[in-house]
C-alpha cells in the first residue's frame, strides 16, 4: 500500500491536450480558409455550398501545412494531421444535421391539432393536409412496444441475472449468444414470427411485438450486464453473510440495488426498436383504422405510416411521410433523455 | 437460456421452411440469379439469390470504404484533440445518432441526398469512367449502390465509431508520454502507439458495422433499385440486397415464393453471424490484449 502512495503522478498525465495553439490561431486559420474558398466559389466551378464546403477543406488542409512550417516539417505534418482529423468528424456530422433539419422542416406543415386525434380510415394519404392523422399509428406503435416490453424485459434482465448473479455453467456461451443475438438483422426477426405466427394466424399487432421483443432481448440483457456489474461486491457479501439464498439475494437485494439502471437499460432497449419498420412489414402491417386489437387483424405503427405514406409517393403523402418521422424522432429523443435522466439519477 | 433458445429457434425453422427450396435447388440457389415464381411449382419456378448476395456484399463494401476514414478521424478526434467536456456532449449526440430509425435515414437518403448523390456520380463517371466498376450502360445515376452505400456509411459510422473509440481510450499513457519526450508531436504519437495499438479494435468496429449494413432492410430499399442480375457497375440504377428482397416481396409471395425467402434469410442470417462473430472475436481479443 505504502509504495502506490508514494508513487507521484508524473504531470502531464495526457500530453496530447494542446497548450500552444491558441483559440486566436484557430479562428484566423478558419478565416483565411473561409475568404479563400468563398474566392474560389465565385471564381471557379466549385460553386454552391457544397462546392464552398470542399473549397474550405482543401484551404483549411492547405494553410494547416503552411502555418506548421513556420516552424518545421513536423509541425507542418502535426498541424496537417489536425486539420483533416477535425473536418473528419466535421464532415461526419454534417449528414446528421441535415438530417433532423430535413425531418423538422419537411414534418412540421404536416402537424396541426387533429394530427394526434384523428386517424387515415376516411382520408386517403394525398388527401388535404388538414385532414386525417396519425392516431392510429401512436396508439398502434405504443401497444406493440407496450407487450414487446412485457416480453422482452423479464427475459432480459433474467438473461443478465444469470451472467453476472447466478454464474452457471452456461454462463460465458449464453454471453456469446446474446452478443450473436444483437447482430441479428432485423428482417430476419421479423421472417422467423412470419414463419412461426403470421403464417398461422394472419397479421396482428401480437407478432409485431414479438419480433422487436426479439430485437429489443439483447440490447436489455446487454446494458442490464453492465449495471449489474456496477453492484459492489460487498452488497453480495454482506447478503451472504446474512444467510441469505443466492435467489433472494439476487431478487431482493442486488436487482432492487439496480433499479434504476436497470430502468435505464428498458428505456434504452424500446428507443432501439421504435423505429424498427422491416419486421413490422412481416408480422404488424399497416392498418389506417384506429384501433386497440392486438390480434387477427394488422395494426398501424409510425414507421409503417411513415413507410406507407413513402410508398404512395405524392407531395402531400411524402409531407404526411416527414411528419410521421418527426412524431417518431420526437418520441426517441423523449425515450432518451428520460433514460438519461434516471440514468444519471442512479449514479448520485 | 431464452437467447440460446430463440437463437437455434430462429436458425432450425428458417432451415426447415427453407429446405425444400435446398433440395429442389441445391446450390442453385446460392450461384444464380433468376427470380421466377411462374406458377408456383418448383419445376417451373426458379430461384437464386446471386444477384442479391452480390449486391449486399457491394453495398456493404461501398459503405464501409465510405466510412473508414470518417471512423478513424472521429475516433481520433473525440479522443485526443477535444476537451472531456466537449466530448461528452458529442457522445451522448452519437447516440442518439444511432438511434435514428432507418425509415429516416431511408427517407431523407432519397428526398435529400439522392439528387446530390446522383451529381456526384455523374461527375465521378465523367472523369474515372474507364474504371469497369465506374462505367454505366445508360445514364441514370439514382438508387445506385453508391447512393445506398452512402446511406449504409452514415447509419454505420456511430457504431464503429464507438467501438474504435473504446479501444484507442485504452492505449498505454506510458507509451504516448515516451513518444511526447521524445520530441514527437501530437500526430508523431498517435501514429507510433494509438493507430498500431487500436489497429485490432478498429476491425473489429469495422466489422461490426459490415454485419449491421449486410442486415439493413428499409434504408436500402428504398434507396436501391433492386435488379436480379449480378453487377459490378455500383453508379448505375441497379444493385441486390438480399434483406431488402425479402422485405419488397414478402407481400405478394405464393408459398413456394415464400419458402424460397425463408432461405434467403437463412442465407442472411448465417452471414451475418459469421461477420459479426468475427467481430467480437476480433474485439474481445483486443480487449485482452489490454487486460
Amino acid at each position: 500500500m505504502s509504495s502506490t502512495e508514494m508513487q507521484v503522478q508524473v504531470e502531464p498525465q495526457r500530453p496530447w491536450i494542446d497548450r500552444t495553439s491558441s483559440l486566436k490561431d484557430t479562428v484566423a486559420l478558419v478565416g483565411v480558409s473561409a475568404i479563400l474558398a468563398a474566392v474560389a466559389n465565385l471564381v471557379t466551378g466549385l460553386a454552391g455550398l457544397m462546392g464552398f464546403y470542399l473549397a474550405f477543406v482543401i484551404f483549411f488542409v492547405i494553410t494547416s501545412v503552411i502555418d506548421g512550417y513556420r516552424h518545421d516539417k513536423v509541425k507542418a505534418v502535426d498541424k496537417m494531421a489536425t486539420a483533416l482529423v477535425t473536418l473528419g468528424f466535421a464532415t461526419a456530422f454534417i449528414p446528421w444535421a441535415s438530417i433532423l433539419l430535413t425531418v423538422v422542416r419537411r414534418g412540421w406543415p404536416a402537424i396541426y391539432g387533429g394530427y394526434f386525434t384523428h386517424d387515415m380510415s376516411v382520408t386517403a394519404a394525398d388527401d388535404d393536409l388538414a385532414m386525417g392523422g396519425l392516431s392510429h399509428a401512436i396508439v398502434g406503435t405504443g401497444l406493440i412496444l407496450l407487450v414487446a416490453c412485457i416480453i422482452s424485459i423479464p427475459l432480459g434482465i433474467l438473461t443478465a441475472a444469470y451472467i453476472t448473479e447466478i454464474r452457471g455453467r452456461l454462463a460465458g456461451f449464453v454471453r456469446i449468444m446474446v452478443q450473436s443475438m444483437s447482430g441479428v438483422p432485423s428482417v430476419v426477426a421479423g421472417l422467423f414470427i412470419f414463419a412461426t405466427i403470421v403464417s398461422r394466424w394472419k397479421f396482428s399487432g401480437l407478432a409485431g411485438a414479438f419480433a422487436l421483443a426479439i430485437l429489443m432481448l439483447p440490447t436489455i440483457a446487454r446494458t442490464a450486464e453492465e449495471v449489474l456489474k456496477l453492484v459492489p461486491e460487498e452488497v453480495r457479501s454482506a447478503s451472504y453473510a446474512l444467510g441469505a439464498s443466492q435467489t433472494a439475494t439476487t431478487f431482493r437485494i442486488i436487482l432492487p440495488a439496480a433499479r434504476s439502471g436497470l430502468i435505464t437499460a428498458s428505456v434504452l432497449g424500446v428507443a432501439r426498436v421504435a423505429g424498427e419498420t422491416a419486421p413490422l412489414i412481416l408480422t404488424a402491417y399497416y392498418s389506417a383504422i384506429f384501433s386497440t386489437k392486438m390480434t387477427g387483424q394488422p395494426i398501424a405503427s409510425l414507421p409503417m405510416y411513415v413507410y406507407q405514406n413513402f410508398t404512395v409517393g405524392t407531395d402531400t403523402a411524402l409531407t404526411r411521410a416527414w411528419g410521421g418521422a418527426f412524431v417518431l424522432l420526437t418520441l426517441i429523443l423523449i425515450l432518451f433523455v428520460i433514460a438519461r435522466i434516471i440514468g444519471g439519477r442512479g449514479k448520485k | 437460456m431464452s437467447a440460446f433458445v430463440v437463437m437455434s429457434l430462429i436458425a432450425a425453422l428458417l432451415f426447415f421452411r427453407g429446405f425444400q427450396i435446398f433440395k429442389a435447388f441445391g446450390l442453385d440457389f446460392i450461384t444464380t440469379s433468376t427470380w421466377d415464381a411462374a406458377d408456383g411449382t418448383v419445376a417451373n419456378a426458379k430461384f437464386g439469390v446471386a444477384a442479391m448476395l452480390v449486391g449486399s456484399i457491394i453495398t456493404a463494401v461501398i459503405a464501409m470504404t465510405i466510412a473508414f476514414p470518417f471512423v478513424v478521424s472521429s475516433a481520433l478526434f473525440l479522443e485526443f484533440y477535444v476537451p472531456k467536456k466537449v466530448k461528452a456532449v458529442l457522445v451522448a449526440i452519437l447516440d442518439v445518432m444511432a438511434a435514428i430509425p432507418s425509415i429516416i435515414y431511408g427517407l431523407w437518403g432519397y428526398l435529400v441526398l439522392m439528387p446530390l448523390a446522383a451529381g456526384w456520380a455523374s461527375t465521378i463517371n465523367k472523369y474515372l469512367g474507364w474504371i469497369p466498376i465506374f462505367h454505366v450502360e445508360v445514364k441514370n445515376f439514382e438508387a445506385s449502390p453508391f447512393v445506398s452505400g452512402l446511406v449504409l456509411a452514415l447509419m454505420i459510422l456511430p457504431i464503429a465509431m464507438s467501438v474504435t473509440r473504446e479501444v484507442y481510450s485504452r492505449a498505454p499513457l506510458d507509451q504516448i508520454q515516451a513518444a511526447y519526450a521524445l520530441g514527437g508531436s501530437r500526430w508523431g504519437a498517435l501514429k507510433t502507439v494509438v493507430l498500431p495499438f487500436g489497429r485490432s479494435g478498429l476491425i473489429g468496429g469495422m466489422l461490426l458495422g459490415l454485419g449491421r449494413a449486410l442486415g439493413e432492410t428499409i434504408a436500402v430499399l428504398l434507396t436501391l433499385n433492386l435488379v436480379f442480375q449480378v453487377k459490378f457497375q455500383i453508379l448505375a440504377s441497379a444493385g441486390g440486397s438480399v434483406a431488402s428482397l425479402i422485405a419488397s416481396r414478402i407481400g405478394e409471395a405464393s408459398p413456394l415464393e415464400l419458402k424460397a425467402l425463408m432461405a434467403a434469410g437463412l442465407v442472411l442470417f448465417l452471414l451475418t453471424l459469421i461477420v459479426n462473430f468475427g467481430a467480437s472475436t476480433v474485439v474481445a481479443r483486443a480487449e485482452r490484449r489490454v487486460k
